[in-house]
């Protein structure tokens, strides 16, 4: 099913947790919303539902206007960050309660669950209550009763929060391969940068309730549309730079990014990874600490006139063979995004 | 880890003893000597429960407890629903109002109900227009039992809705259950336990309730006399086993509508 949101707001009180956020998906896509907790991520997602009433903007699913229709009547899958399994109920019912209150005959119900919970990967778990699983199980049971009654659309609700790391990673593979499997139009909500890359085919970065950027994990990584959305994609360095002939400076450092028109000063981001340096004399700055983080190896340094540094490099690299506290270095930056300030 | 337990052990022997020494001053003893006073004269004490006066009280206050107990658990349910999941101006007054009647005594209760349908009170119109008497008679006792036990089934609900939240319901409402599905299938088996509890507390208050019903029924023997009014008369008749064969009827169904409440809340707690 697609889904389009039309220039949608939503306050709370006097806080506006959803402002004028518009948003297209393609049927069958898998869309991850990206952003810090307390976005209004979770918020937009409970608007598709109609879990939540938006107070302006259009919601359309499958090109009907949908913001009239109740949750009941818009067949729309959806799983809940602390899974809302029906604590009263065999895991089993849990999953047929969606057929259920359709009129689906028990025999059926049963057949369906079981069918279910054998592409969950929980075979023969269909007695349990949801209080003898774990984490990770319980997820997997709330996905198959979203998934039971054939829904247009999935809605998932950081559903991997609850569950620890290891676990998490597992099941974000095997959602993947769900989705591919089945092909329901999926919209997942994270604050995991990593987990919304691993699966997602398009990312929406959502700050402050608006949607900073909309596009592929690569085009939000390379060509970030916002300072915001440019250090949410990891750790970076931010400077204050200074045009030197159309190019920006900062301190003894030449970025390879132009200076925005007519400006004097410039914000620049400048990623761990797209930082060369290497031992040499004179050099522009010294090594002030060097960490290995198990496959990678974070470099510290202080730049002449005191601006800080710091760069990822993988463990075995050339680059820093005499690289150590005090060691005089030189520097290259190979990409840099800069915003007017 | 045995230091820590020495250290805990000491004082927590005597508090097991005080409280052991107080529910036998406060429980064990009079229901002792209750019990210690009706096999006295069994004779007696079985005789005075085939009298109509008594089989009468007995009833009406069997009566009183099983109607209020509908009332309170139907308007209880809603209330806490309504003051959980609504939002709406004067919510947490309405919440103070249904808890109100706990820190009211029943006698004034019993009052203020006589003043407000005797013959000068202001719903006495509708007395006359119905031709339902309220004063001196079943009805004005059954509105002031569910009055006093008004709250009890209201509390616990509201506690527990609490605790649950509402993405139960949510989720029901997603996969495609309407309202009255979702009450029946989702919050009512998940509200149970406190319902059964809050019953309890109906069922027991009820059947004790003394002032109030006193004074708006006025415990006439043989058309408004209650379990409570009627011990009370044949305690100051000196009649001791009609006391005696009385209390114990209403002590051994206060124990049992506790003890099916507790199975019931038991039962259906998750």
């Amino acid at each position: 099913m697609s889904i389009r949101l039309h220039h949608v707001s939503k306050s709370f009180g006097p806080v506006r947790v959803v402002d004028d956020v518009s948003l297209d998906v393609q049927k069958g896509e898998l869309l991850a919303l990206l952003g810090p907790s307390g976005g209004g991520k979770s918020t937009v997602l409970r608007i598709i539902a109609g879990l939540e009433l938006a107070d302006r903007g259009e919601v359309w699913l499958d090109g009907e206007r949908a913001d009239t229709l109740e949750a009941q009547q818009r067949r729309v899958g959806f799983v809940f960050q602390h899974y809302a399994l029906f604590r009263h109920m065999t895991v089993a019912q849990n999953i047929g309660f969606g057929l259920q209150v359709r009129g689906v005959p028990h025999q059926e119900r049963g057949r369906r669950a079981n069918e279910l919970l054998e592409l969950v990967g929980l075979h023969g778990l269909g007695e349990r209550y949801p209080s003898q699983l774990s984490g990770g199980q319980r997820q997997r049971v709330a996905l198959a009763r979203a998934l039971a009654p054939e829904p247009r659309l999935l809605l998932l609700d950081e559903p991997f929060g609850a569950v620890d790391a290891k676990v998490r990673e597992e099941l974000r593979v095997w959602l993947r391969e769900l989705h591919d499997r089945i092909g329901a139009t999926t919209l997942l909500v994270t604050h995991d940068r990593e987990e919304a890359f691993a699966v997602a085919d398009r990312v929406v970065i959502i700050n402050g309730g608006r949607v900073e950027q909309i596009g592929t994990p690569v085009d939000v990584l390379d060509e970030p549309a916002t300072e915001f959305v440019a250090g949410f994609m990891g750790e970076v360095n931010r400077y204050e730079a200074e045009d030197d002939g159309g190019k920006l400076r900062v301190g003894p450092l030449l970025l390879p990014a132009a200076t925005p028109d007519a400006a004097t000063t410039a914000r620049v981001v400048v990623r761990s990874y797209d930082i060369k340096l290497w031992v040499s004399d004179p050099g522009i700055a010294t090594v002030a600490r060097v960490t290995t983080l198990g496959d990678r190896v974070r470099v510290e340094a202080t730049l002449d006139g005191g601006l800080p540094l710091f760069a990822h490099f993988p463990r075995r690299s050339s680059l820093l063979r005499g690289v150590a506290p005090g060691a005089r270095v030189a520097v290259e930056v190979t990409h840099a995004r800069a915003w007017p300030s | 880890m045995a230091e820590a337990k020495r250290k805990h052990g000491f004082p927590r022997v005597w508090l097991v003893a005080a409280v052991a020494i107080y529910m036998l001053a406060v429980v064990a003893l009079p229901l002792g000597a209750l019990v210690a006073g009706a096999a006295d004269d069994i004779g007696a004490t079985f005789a005075t429960l085939g009298h109509p006066e008594a089989r009468g009280a007995l009833f009406r206050t069997l009566a009183l407890a099983t109607t209020a107990l509908v009332i309170d658990v139907i308007f209880g349910v809603v209330a806490a629903i309504v003051l959980v999941r609504d939002r709406f101006f004067g919510r947490r007054l309405l919440g103070w109002i249904i808890d109100m009647p706990l820190a009211m005594s029943p006698v004034m209760i019993g009052v203020a109900f006589f003043v407000l349908f005797g013959r000068q009170g202001w719903l006495q119109p509708i007395v006359a227009a119905t031709g339902i008497d309220v004063v001196f008679a079943f009805p004005g006792m059954l509105l002031v039992t569910v009055f006093v036990t008004l709250p009890f089934v209201a509390r616990e609900t509201q506690l527990l809705l609490q605790e649950l939240g509402s993405s139960e319901e949510e989720a029901a409402a997603t996969l495609g259950a309407n309202r009255w599905q979702t009450f029946r299938m989702i919050t009512l088996p998940n509200i149970l336990p406190g319902v059964a509890s809050g019953a309890a507390l109906v069922v027991a208050r009820a059947l004790g309730e003394f002032g109030a019903v006193l004074v708006i029924g006025g415990a006439i023997s043989g058309r408004t006399d209650t379990a409570t009014t009627f011990v009370y008369h044949a305690v100051e008749e000196r009649q001791p086993a009609a006391a005696y064969g009385i209390s114990i009827v209403l002590v051994a169904l206060s124990l049992a509508a506790l003890a099916a409440f507790a199975i019931v809340h038991n039962r259906t707690r998750r």
